[in-house]
């Protein structure tokens, strides 16, 4: 019940006084109530939740995960020397 | 925003299990207080990645589940009206209430309508100035805000012909009830994400003081529940107390200021009842005074309503993670998902639905890492 959906801003207007825009889920766009991220821009992914926007979501934290996953890379490279080519041996340790 | 494949987040999910795995010394019980990570944490075998030394326990957060059966009773009896549309999530439409559910009584001709936003109710009633229209307003602090919003909404456009049956709860005081309890086993909480983007860190910290535990906000993927439980046991192992944040790239510390000033606009916190658990003080949000002509408990004659909760249900013990829903006899055969008991079956967020729904009918069967939960 209390799940959040990411999506992207598409747009933003004024709707009977709230502020409204379309968001991207993936393909599907839905309308979303911003009025509690006003100061979210055009493109900038927002958590949303029973169609209201609670937060936006942070680009730099959100990317961290991928951070990790480019370190894991890098320390199956010095783990496992079939992953660094077809002459491991031929590579300064 | 790039989206992992299947097989990265496979290798970050055995990273973070080995993580832990390296860490832990000794045995540790966590809660994760949100339904949503209980559903997430069974289908995808989290406590089964993980060593055999940490014990989750399911918390209380359904919003669903622990809506009391009162409020179901009364949300019928207003449906029933021939003036009235009901609006509704879609969760709540087959919660049984002392006699069906919202869904039977629609096949039976009572005009109910799901709603993806409440703020659609207002468009209902606008369009219907004939009929009353009720929305059906329960939630954590996750959902309070949307419906603050479309109740805040209609009083500012006088549309007088909607109002709404809340039915709203907080996870602070449940979270304080558990531990409380002289029985209680937790020793440190994965809080509730979403929960915390509107409300912050700030009414956890007291908690983590109090009762010398980390709190550690907690996003509701697969990996920001495995980070999150790394945290916890890292927090657990060194003896720290504190409350620390996952799910830093949703969860301000202050939370969402425009929210939480709505919320003390429309609402006034209050004692509720918990299905399963009963009334906990302080622990549920009402309408103030300004927004009583939209207050369905002041706009319908509802009267008293006595209720009676099966006396074999154990949902209570399961809601404060003092049992778990493999430990009850009626598990799976005289409750199942289609004919629930109690609170913990009638939502698939759910300790009871989840286990239910994927398979976890042994209750001491641990997996090696690499599986998928249990084959039935």
């Amino acid at each position: 019940m209390c799940l959040g959906v990411p999506g992207r801003v598409l747009s933003r207007e004024q709707e009977d006084g709230l502020l409204m825009g379309r968001v991207d889920f993936g393909g599907v766009s839905r309308k979303v109530c911003l009025e509690h991220v006003p100061d979210v821009a055009l493109g900038d992914y927002v958590l949303v939740h029973v169609g209201f926007a609670l937060s936006r979501i942070d680009a730099r934290e959100a990317r961290k995960i991928f951070a990790l996953l480019l370190e894991l890379d890098q320390l199956n490279e010095l783990q496992d020397p079939a992953a660094t080519g077809d002459h491991p041996g031929e590579r300064t340790p | 925003m790039r989206r992992l494949e299947p097989s990265e987040s496979q290798r970050l999910a055995e990273h973070w299990a080995d993580r832990i795995a390296r860490i832990t010394t000794r045995p540790w019980k966590i809660m994760e207080v949100c339904g949503g990570q209980t559903q997430a944490i069974v289908k995808f075998g989290i406590d089964q990645l993980l060593p055999p030394e940490i014990e989750l326990l399911h918390g209380p957060g359904c919003p669903v589940c622990v809506t009391p059966l009162e409020m179901i009773d009364r949300a019928q009896a207003i449906a029933r009206s021939p003036d009235v549309i009901f609006c509704s999530f879609g969760d709540m439409l087959r919660v049984p209430g002392s006699d069906g559910d919202l869904l039977g009584l629609k096949a039976r001709g009572a005009d109910i309508r799901v709603l993806y936003s409440p703020l659609d109710a207002l468009t209902i009633a606008r369009q219907n100035p004939e009929r009353r229209v009720v929305f059906f307003a329960i939630g954590f602090e996750t959902t309070a805000p949307a419906n603050a919003m479309a109740i805040h909404q209609a009083r500012e456009r006088g549309l007088s012909n909607f109002s709404a049956l809340c039915s709203h709860v907080l996870a602070p005081p449940a979270m304080l009830a558990i531990l409380r309890d002289p029985e209680q086993r937790v020793q440190a909480f994965l809080g509730p994400g979403h929960v915390c983007s509107v409300m912050g860190l700030s009414e956890y910290e007291p908690i983590a003081a109090q009762f010398s535990m980390p709190i550690v906000v907690t996003g509701f993927e697969p990996l920001d529940l495995l980070e999150g439980l790394f945290l916890t046991v890292q927090h657990l192992e060194a003896g720290r107390s504190c409350v620390d944040n996952q799910y830093a790239r949703v969860v301000r510390a202050q939370g969402n200021t425009a929210s939480r000033a709505l919320l003390a606009r429309v609402f006034e916190v209050c004692d509720s009842k918990w299905r399963g658990i009963g009334v906990l003080p302080m622990s549920g949000l009402r309408l103030r005074d300004e927004y009583r002509a939209h207050d369905a408990l002041h706009v319908f004659e509802l009267g008293a309503v006595t209720t009676e909760e099966p006396a074999e249900c154990i949902s209570g013990s399961i809601l404060r993670g003092l049992k778990k829903p493999t430990d009850c006899p009626a598990f799976g055969k005289r409750c199942t998902p289609e004919s629930p008991l109690g609170a913990t079956m009638v939502s698939s967020e759910g300790a009871c639905a989840a286990y239910h729904a994927y398979g976890r009918a042994v209750p001491t069967a641990r997996l090696t890492r690499g599986t998928q939960g249990l084959q039935a």
